[in-house]
Parts: C-alpha cells; sequence; structure tokens
C-alpha cells in the first residue's frame, strides 16, 4: 500500500514538474469561458428581449431551449472532456517517448502498482480540469446570465449534482486517456485519435445515430453521450431527433469507467508489461 | 557503509522474434571489484542488463542480485543503482525535478536529490532542464539517478560514452572509488581500452554469447607469443634463426621470431657472431586478445 501511494505521489510530481498541465488548463478555461459567457450572454439576450429574436437566425423556435443554465454549465464536460483525455493521453505516451519508463520501473519494478498509480493521479488532475472548466462555465456563464437578470440557479440543488457529475466525468475522461496512451503509446499517433474522435467521428456518429430509434439506443453508449448522461445536460442531447432516452446518469457513469477500464487493461498487456528496451 | 551482493547471470538466454540477442549466459559479478562488461556492438551487453534490471524479460534463465530477482527486492533503488545507455527523462523538467520524482517513487530522502547532483558535479545544474543538457551532462545525471538509494551493487551500461576526459578521467576513479568501498561494480563497453585502466575483471560476450572472463590479467597470456629480433646484418641473422629451426617472418621494425623468449634468440645470435641491433619481446596488447576472441573487426 505504501508503495502505491509513493507511486501516486510520484505521478503528481510527473505532472506538476512539466508544463503541460497548467498550458491545457489556461486553454481549457478560456475556450469553455468564451462559449459559455458568450452563448450565456446570446441567449439570455434573447430570452429577456435585451437582442431581439428577428435580430439573430434562430431557426424558430428555439427560444424554448427548456432551462438555460444547466446546458450553459454543461459546456464544462460537453465540450472541455478533450482536454482531461489529452492530458492522460500525453503524460502515459509521454513515458514511451521520453523512455522515463526505465527510471519508473527502476524505482517501482511493480508496473501494475505505477499504471493503478498514474490511472488514481490522473482521475483526480481530471477531476480538477473540472473545477477549472466549472469556474468557467458556471463562474462566467452564470454571471452573465445574472447580469442579464436571467435566474443562474447557483443555489439549485439540481446545479449543484450537475457540478459534482461533472467533476466526475472530468476524472473519467482522464482516466479514458490513460487507457487510450497505453493501448497507442505512439504520442501523435494517440493525439491523432484523440482529436479526430472526439472533434469529428463522435460528433458525425451520434448525429448519424440519433435518427433512428435502435441506433440512437447504440449512440447512448458513445463516450461521448455517455458522460453527457452521466453530466444530465449537453447541446448535443437537445439536437435529437428520434428522442430516444439517453442513459440514466449512472449508466452514463458506468459506461465511461468501462470505456477506461477496458483500454488501460488491454493497453497494460499490450504495451506496458512488455520489454523496454 | 552499503556492502555490495554478488550478480548471478544463470543460463540467461533472450529471443526477439528470430533473433537470439543473448543464449544461454552464466556468469558472476563480485563485490569489491569493478567488472567490465565487455563486446562489440550488437552482442547483447545492453539487453543483458535490462534482463538482470527487470526491464526486458528472459526468454528463459535467471539473472539476480544475491539470488533476489530485481522485481522482488524490497527497496530496489537502496539495492541497486544503475544507468542504462539510453537518455531517459523528460526534457522539459529540471535534473533536481527529475531525480525528485524517483526519490519520491522509492520513499528516499529528499535531500539525496542534491547529494547525488553533488557527488556527479551536476549541483550546479540542477534547476537547469535537462532537454539542455550536453551528452557528458546527461551521462552525469543518468549516474546520479543510479546513486539516489546509496546502493551497494552499480550496474551501468556505457557509462564512459560522451564523456569529455576530465570526465572520463573522473570517472574512472570513481568506479575504483565504489569498489574499494566494497560495492559491486558491473561497467559495460564496446572498448576494452576504455575501460581497461579501471576493472579488476572482465566479461567478455560475442553475439550474445560468453567468450572469455576472468581477471584483466587473464587477457594477457592468451596473446600468441613473438619476439621482434634484428640486426645490422639482417640475412646473417635470418641464417642463424633459421638454422636453430626458429620460424619468423618480416615485421616493420625486424624479424618476428616465433618464440617467447628474448634470451634464446640473445644465446643463439651470440654463438652465431651476429650484432643484434633490436631485441624485446613483444606484447600483445590487451586490445589485440580482445579483438581475438570477440572475432575482430566488430568493434566500432
Ligand atoms: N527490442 C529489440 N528488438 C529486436 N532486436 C533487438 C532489440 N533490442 C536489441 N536487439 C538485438 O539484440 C542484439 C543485442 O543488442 P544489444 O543488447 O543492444 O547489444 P549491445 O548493447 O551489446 O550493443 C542486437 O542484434 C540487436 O539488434
Ligand atoms: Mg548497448
Amino acid at each position: 500500500m505504501t508503495t502505491f501511494l509513493r507511486s501516486v505521489a510520484a505521478e503528481f510530481s510527473k505532472i506538476f514538474t512539466t508544463r503541460l498541465w497548467w498550458i491545457l488548463a489556461i486553454v481549457l478555461f478560456c475556450y469553455i469561458g468564451l462559449l459559455a459567457g458568450g452563448l450565456a450572454a446570446l441567449f439570455a439576450g434573447i430570452q429577456t428581449g435585451v437582442i431581439s429574436p428577428d435580430a439573430v437566425n434562430t431557426g424558430g423556435g428555439v427560444t424554448t431551449f427548456g432551462s438555460l443554465p444547466p446546458l450553459i454549465y454543461s459546456f464544462a464536460s460537453s465540450v472541455g472532456y478533450v482536454f482531461p483525455v489529452l492530458l492522460g493521453a500525453l503524460a502515459t505516451t509521454g513515458e514511451f517517448r521520453h523512455q522515463t519508463l526505465t527510471p519508473t520501473f527502476l524505482a517501482t519494478p511493480r508496473r501494475g502498482v505505477v499504471l493503478g498509480a498514474k490511472t488514481v493521479t490522473l482521475i483526480l488532475i481530471g477531476a480538477g480540469f473540472g473545477v477549472v472548466a466549472l469556474a468557467a462555465s458556471v463562474g462566467l456563464g452564470g454571471g452573465l446570465l445574472s447580469a442579464f437578470g436571467v435566474d443562474a440557479l447557483l443555489l439549485d440543488s439540481q446545479t449543484w449534482l450537475l457540478v459534482v457529475r461533472t467533476l466526475l466525468a472530468m476524472g473519467l475522461w482522464a482516466a479514458i486517456g490513460v487507457g487510450l496512451g497505453v493501448l497507442v503509446p505512439n504520442q501523435v499517433a494517440s493525439i491523432v485519435i484523440v482529436l479526430a474522435f472526439t472533434q469529428f467521428i463522435e460528433p458525425l456518429l451520434r448525429l448519424a445515430a440519433s435518427f433512428l430509434e435502435v441506433t440512437a439506443q447504440i449512440g447512448n453508449f458513445l463516450p461521448g453521450a455517455a458522460s453527457d448522461a452521466l453530466v444530465g445536460a449537453s447541446v448535443f442531447t437537445i439536437a435529437n431527433p428520434a428522442g430516444a432516452a439517453p442513459l440514466d446518469w449512472w449508466q452514463g457513469g458506468l459506461v465511461l469507467l468501462g470505456y477506461a477500464v477496458v483500454g488501460t487493461v488491454i493497453g497494460y498487456a499490450a504495451s506496458w508489461k512488455k520489454d523496454v528496451t | 557503509m552499503p556492502t555490495g551482493a554478488v550478480i548471478e547471470f544463470r543460463n540467461v538466454s533472450k529471443r526477439f522474434g528470430g533473433v537470439t540477442a543473448v543464449n544461454d549466459l552464466s556468469f558472476t559479478v563480485e563485490p569489491g571489484r569493478v567488472t567490465g562488461f565487455l563486446g562489440p556492438n550488437g552482442a547483447g551487453k545492453t539487453t543483458s542488463l535490462r534482463i538482470l534490471l527487470g526491464l526486458v524479460g528472459a526468454s528463459s534463465g535467471t539473472a539476480t542480485f544475491g539470488g533476489v530477482r530485481y522485481r522482488d527486492l524490497p527497496q530496489p533503488l537502496e539495492t541497486v543503482g544503475a544507468a542504462l545507455e539510453a537518455a531517459s527523462f523528460h526534457p522539459g523538467r529540471t535534473a533536481r525535478d527529475h531525480l525528485g520524482v524517483y526519490v519520491i517513487a522509492a520513499g528516499l530522502p529528499r535531500f539525496r536529490v542534491m547529494e547525488a547532483l553533488t557527488q556527479v558535479g551536476l549541483a550546479a545544474h540542477a534547476g537547469q532542464r535537462v532537454g539542455g543538457y550536453s551528452l557528458g551532462m546527461r551521462q552525469r545525471l543518468g549516474l546520479a539517478y543510479a546513486l539516489l538509494g546509496d546502493p551497494g551493487v552499480l550496474v551501468l551500461d556505457e557509462p564512459i560514452n560522451g564523456l569529455d576526459p576530465e570526465g572520463i578521467r573522473w570517472i574512472r576513479g570513481f568506479l575504483r572509488d565504489m569498489a574499494a568501498e566494497g560495492r559491486t561494480v558491473l561497467v559495460s563497453s564496446h572498448l576494452l581500452s576504455e575501460v581497461q585502466q579501471s576493472v579488476d575483471d572482465v566479461v567478455i560476450i560475442a553475439r550474445g554469447e560468453l567468450v572469455h572472463r576472468g581477471p584483466l590479467s587473464s587477457l594477457d597470456t592468451d596473446a600468441a607469443p613473438q619476439t621482434i629480433v634484428d640486426s645490422p646484418d639482417r640475412d646473417a641473422l635470418a641464417a642463424a634463426l633459421t638454422a636453430a629451426g626458429i620460424g619468423f617472418s618480416i615485421g616493420r621494425t625486424g624479424l618476428l621470431a616465433a618464440t617467447p623468449d628474448p634470451a634464446l634468440l640473445g644465446h643463439l645470435a651470440f654463438t652465431a657472431g651476429v650484432e643484434l641491433s633490436v631485441l624485446h619481446r613483444q606484447k600483445a596488447g590487451l586490445e589485440d586478445s580482445f579483438l581475438a576472441l570477440v572475432g575482430g573487426g566488430h568493434s566500432l
């Protein structure tokens, strides 16, 4: 057990002694802040009549998008999830790329312990990224909603539930990043996969799946959809023509956990426990 | 003072796909001595050392420290210090932070970082990002990692590569000091001349197989002995050698006579009335014996 705790401490030290974590955190904050803040101002302006609906092409009837605040707040995970995945994947593939597996495994020869420690560490730091993303979406977004006189629901228990689930989702996404990193140890390939999958492939798959009831059921198990189900709100779940019921929040969480566990276990066998030459 | 354990390779073999990198390798390395692990490039040195350290799995056989496999050592960094060839660090981390990660992982006190950096002469560069280090500084950083736990056994893969002359002098003294303190020191090199001045014992491998082991001096006796002899009247000398039945060839500095005994040739020349201008035994260099053992030509 002490070996494990030391390993966790060493993994924290690895993350915090390089620049990547704060660069990603700053970009995450700005990106989510811009999106959540911008849309909060726009929609709140429309809802309160400050901005005339005629002034923007809303495509008709979009002024009834239900409760605005959770939608804005959920940008933290529904858009920000790519950041913990990247951190997890880069932290893991970096060990292969810079050959730091050698000193790591010399100090801790039990490789499973190291991978477990890395996963735990990244879940915690991923949750930390969740805090950063929520500071942007709830802080800036909620602040702007209030400024427009829309109830930001900051004292609503549903909002706080969303906050907690966002932290959980962001932590699990970082663990998925670790799993991807051991599955695809080549750093460049790993980054390309993360960006291509999260920015193009999955959104397209979710859209395509949503048109039929049966494929929509399957689409619910895509990681992004599961994450939105866990958090409980998302712009993606609003555009849902077939109207298939999303997974329950706990089911979404289990699906995400499943991706992380499967990726990590297969990756452990495929690369982590192989010869370090 | 940490004491060294005996390193033991027992029938270690390793195949990478179709390539046999190490084949049935058995030898022991004793504490209190510096042992040179020698062989040309591609002989299997790095692979053997990585097997010893549990980084590469042997296809068969075992390699142990005092009978214990590396991964079963309760405190690995305090038992064995290893520096391997490859540069193993994140370029964006400072030397202090790099070592800091591993003292945390091994549960060592934080002050060991600066102690180890001081020991290898890097204290002044502790706060510098490792990406900006020269090859020699990286070698020293690798050594500092090996020293973190003040281990009784040192396993160093080509530690002299990339060091400047001052660094080479320093590491030679360092290796001797470590062994004098009772530690086990195993140091690999593809050049005998590089480690000749520091090693007590040699283990020589070629094409993955053991070809020689013993004290450094054992390399001396293996060479074919010859004596160089010359005379102002070389024809007369040649006739005298032929008459005595001693084979010879004509070398650059005289005749190379096939006998280890200069006195015999001196007597021969004296009785034949031939004046000698050169007479000395040709010692085949250690390097020559080394090259003969590993099949020549392969050493880069
Ligand atoms: N990961 C690997 N995959 C395939 N072959 C390898 C691998 N590592 C080493 N080898 C081969 O094993 C042999 C021994 O290599 P190595 O142990 O690095 O030798 P040395 O350190 O003595 O130069 C070489 O023929 C090398 O090509
Ligand atoms: Mg080598």
